[in-house]
């Protein structure tokens, strides 16, 4: 059996969290909190110059071709650094979804810009403070031509294009939709987490054009979900580690009562159980990612267990971080609320925590995997 | 990634798999059992017997001692296939979990060569003496006493909660030889027959109704000074060789897991619509999958670094933890679903052969058995975390002086 990453993929990690320790510390995070800017675009010139954005696309299309797992590694270590950069938005969902369901024209199109991290896309679902539904989708194609509202769109302030989600004659497909043309009108909105931007995108009969078959935009999103929901644990799985060795050296330093917080065992119990809640996670993302690497069929099944224990996990390692620091962790100036931002955005991301669970027995149901 | 065996693995797995389907029954497969203790221990002898017999037993201990010499992957991959079959080991998991490596690390030669084989073999029963009324988490606390005379020790005091005693042949003990030094500094290990004059076993009835362990009586019981391991008043060091294997023994906690819930849900009713159906249970399912996964994944990181031949890192210390509290607690919910017929307690009358029941009345057991939830979290944040050791009060103060015990 070989269930860790390979002694290349070892190397990745190490390139990457020196390369983002220099580019992207929390003061670079920080910035693009405090600042106008939507993200850190020198810290995403110089990501695409190692090749990350290239990861997983194919030669001809302008990438390197390399497997998913070297893309988990690398999305490991950004959730640890909070890289406040769009990667996330063009790689795991409009790359995935393009790679997935694209005509051969439309990967011609859209790839090279995003190997070589000079477009961004966006990837448009929500409408709204509720799950998108077929039965409560407003945005509608017409002809080729998109009307509606999204929002939040992760990214839709400075991406150029958006795959959207929108209602039609065959009852919902995708469609892309270049945000530059006409027809398109975006704000940024304020969020949780200002270190990633989000916009609102109002359509008015913006041109689009289909992805992938007409009718299938549901079936296709969830197989694009499976697939970025491993991804993203990986930044979850990161994040809880950073939270984790903040509060612990946090702990060891600070004084009361004489002695280093980290002896009391009230502190010490907590820091175990986050401890404990982010190996549960990551050993659960490592089967994600073996089920994505090889595209195996209990994907369904990895990733939604992957997604429900690593959201559990940043969550509690950022609130409890906040806790270990006392009245410090509720300031501003310290950097916990960082990882409690970011923790939620990627638990209601790709829809909320009791959807996944429920999506999880649901996966269970229907794949017999109950020997896994 | 892969969840392949090496060429050299799969080929020990398929002699493995071989050797059990030719003598044993799938636990899925095996009957309903009512025997009593003297038959499961007689059943449990005759397969440790035949094990050894076929190079099956012990694997990773030198061949010498009636082991195989067997690699630490090798021994997994045996205990994976062993633990699917219905085969009774839990009367030796002591011995050869614990009592048997703090042999191979402090007996003699000579004692390694008479007594390792019969272990191995399944002809000798050993148990664990350590903990006390007065002495469980706090084990250094222990108050048995063995004092010189001649070439003997002699043992007075008290023994609690020893799994095994009334059946087991041999034990190994930790006494105070010194209670006028501090408290880790005064213990001295033996082993010793469990049948020399003296020794009084009192089984205890547990809260499942079982009597597993027991209350165990030293009166001048004399041990030879050639059983002792490791030099007077280095007991300690002793014993966390015996609590380090502890450690790798006690594991998952096991019981009615995942899959017995959810088919459990699937066939009873809430509300009209199978328990499935209803979006709290799913929610409960999903959280004890996760758990259940992740510790399976993170067992299987573990074996990863040994099938490459590197150390396993710490993950594995949570093990014990996650699954205890998991099997309450899904036992305790499976109960839930059965509704007012939850309070049965009675097998002709439960479908699902109440595993539920057990899990509610043995967990509490495993939650406390081999290190507390409590003590096993000050592990995790002291060795994993690298944080601070409680304060001791007790430290550096003669043993004679510290307050232990209920007062
Ligand atoms: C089923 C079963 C089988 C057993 N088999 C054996 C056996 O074969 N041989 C043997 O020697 N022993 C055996 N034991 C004993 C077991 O090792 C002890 O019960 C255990 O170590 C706890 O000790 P205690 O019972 O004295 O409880 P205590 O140590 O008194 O603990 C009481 C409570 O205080 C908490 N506590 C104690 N110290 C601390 C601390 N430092 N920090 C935080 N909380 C603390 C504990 O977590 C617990 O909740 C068995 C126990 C059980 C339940």
């Amino acid at each position: 059996m070989n269930f860790e990453f390979s002694e290349e993929q070892d190397l990745l990690r190490e390139q990457a969290q020196s390369f983002l320790n220099q580019h992207s510390p929390l003061d670079a995070v920080r910035a693009v909190l405090e600042g106008d800017q939507a993200y850190d675009a020198k810290l995403y010139a110089g990501m695409a110059e190692l090749g990350w954005t290239a990861t997983t696309i194919p030669e001809q299309y302008g990438g390197i071709g390399l497997g998913h797992l070297e893309l988990c590694v690398i999305a490991e270590e950004l959730g640890r650094s909070l890289a406040p950069t769009p990667f996330s938005s063009c790689i795991y969902l409009v790359s995935e979804a393009l790679q997935l369901f694209g005509s051969d024209a439309q990967k011609q199109r859209y790839l090279p810009g995003l190997a070589s991290g000079e477009t961004i896309g966006a990837f448009a679902l929500a409408e709204g403070p509720q799950p998108a539904t077929a039965a409560n989708l407003t945005s509608r194609v017409e002809g080729d031509a998109l009307t509606g509202t999204k929002v939040p769109v992760a990214d839709g302030d400075c991406a150029n294009f958006a795959i959207v989600l929108a209602a039609d004659a065959d009852g919902g497909s995708l469609y892309l939709v270049d945000l530059d043309g006409p027809g398109v009108q975006r704000t940024t909105v304020e969020t949780l987490d200002p270190t990633r931007s989000h916009a609102s995108i109002e359509f008015s009969a913006a041109p689009a054009e289909r992805l992938g078959e007409a009718g299938a935009g549901w079936l296709q999103t969830d197989r694009i979900f499976d697939r970025a929901a491993v991804l993203f644990a990986f930044e979850q799985v990161g994040g809880a580690h950073a939270a984790l060795d903040m509060a612990k050296e946090y702990a060891l330093g600070r004084f009361a009562f004489g002695r280093p917080i980290a002896s009391f065992q009230a502190i010490k119990h907590k820091l175990a159980d986050m401890y404990i809640a982010a190996t549960l996670a990551r050993s659960n993302c490592y089967y994600g990612a073996w089920a994505l690497s090889t595209d195996a069929a209990e994907l369904p099944v990895a990733a939604a267990t992957a997604r429900v224990s690593a959201s559990q996990a940043f969550h509690e390692c950022a609130k409890e971080n906040i806790q270990t620091h006392g009245g410090m962790g509720f300031t501003w100036e310290f950097n916990c609320h960082l990882y409690y931002r970011r923790a939620k955005l990627l638990s209601v991301n790709l829809g909320s925590l009791p959807r996944w669970k429920n999506r999880l027995i649901t996966n269970i149901e229907t794949s017999n995997a109950l020997s896994a | 990634m892969d969840f392949n065996d090496t060429p050299a693995e799969a080929e020990f797995r398929a002699a493995a798999r071989t050797f059990l389907e030719a003598n044993a029954t799938l636990t899925s497969g095996a009957p309903q059992r009512d025997e009593t203790e003297t038959e499961q221990i007689e059943r449990a002898k005759a397969w440790q017997q035949l094990k050894q017999d076929n190079g099956w037993a012990c694997l990773n201990w030198p061949t010498e001692y009636g082991g195989r010499g067997a690699t630490p992957i090798e021994l997994i991959i045996w205990n994976q296939e062993e633990s699917r079959y219905d085969v009774p080991t839990g009367p030796f998991a002591i011995g050869l979990g614990m009592c048997g490596p703090t042999m191979i690390a402090y007996a003699s030669e000579d004692q390694k060569r008479e007594h390792l084989p019969r272990m191995a073999a399944g002809q000798d029963i050993w148990c664990q003496l350590f903990s006390e009324p007065a002495a469980g988490s706090d084990l250094a606390g222990l108050r048995t006493r063995a004092e010189r005379d001649g070439d003997d020790w002699v043992i007075n005091g008290q023994k609690i909660w020893t799994s095994g005693a009334q059946f087991s042949d041999w034990g190994i003990l930790v006494t105070r030889t010194d209670p006028s030094v501090a408290k880790h500094k005064g213990l001295t290990f033996f082993f010793l027959n469990m049948h020399s004059p003296g020794i009084e076993v009192r089984p205890i009835k547990q809260i499942s109704g079982g009597a597993n362990f027991n209350e165990v009586y030293f009166t001048d019981v004399r041990i030879p000074d050639t059983q002792r391991l490791g030099e007077v008043g280095q007991g300690w060091g002793v014993s966390l060789t015996t609590l380090m294997n502890e450690r790798l023994a006690v594991g998952n906690a096991g019981g009615a897991d995942f899959p017995d819930l959810f088919e459990l849900a699937s066939k009873t009713d809430l509300d009209g619509e199978p328990a499935i159906n209803n979006a709290a249970v799913r929610e409960k399912l999903a959280d004890w999958y996760c758990q259940a996964s992740g510790l399976k994944f993170t067992n299987y990181r573990t074996i990863s670094a040994l099938s490459r031949g590197t150390t396993p890192g710490p993950e594995n210390s949570i093990t014990k933890i996650v699954s205890a509290v998991k099997m309450q607690d899904l036992g305790s919910f499976g109960l839930d679903l059965m509704d007012m017929g939850g309070i049965l307690n009675d097998a002709t009358l439960d479908p699902a052969n109440l595993i539920f029941q057990q899990n509610f009345m043995g967990a509490p057991g495993y939650r406390i058995a081999g290190g507390t939830d409590e003590i096993l979290r000050n592990i995790i944040a002291e060795r994993v975390l690298g944080m601070p050791q409680d304060i001791r009060v007790d430290k550096n103060v003669p043993f004679s002086e510290v307050p232990t015990g209920n007062s």
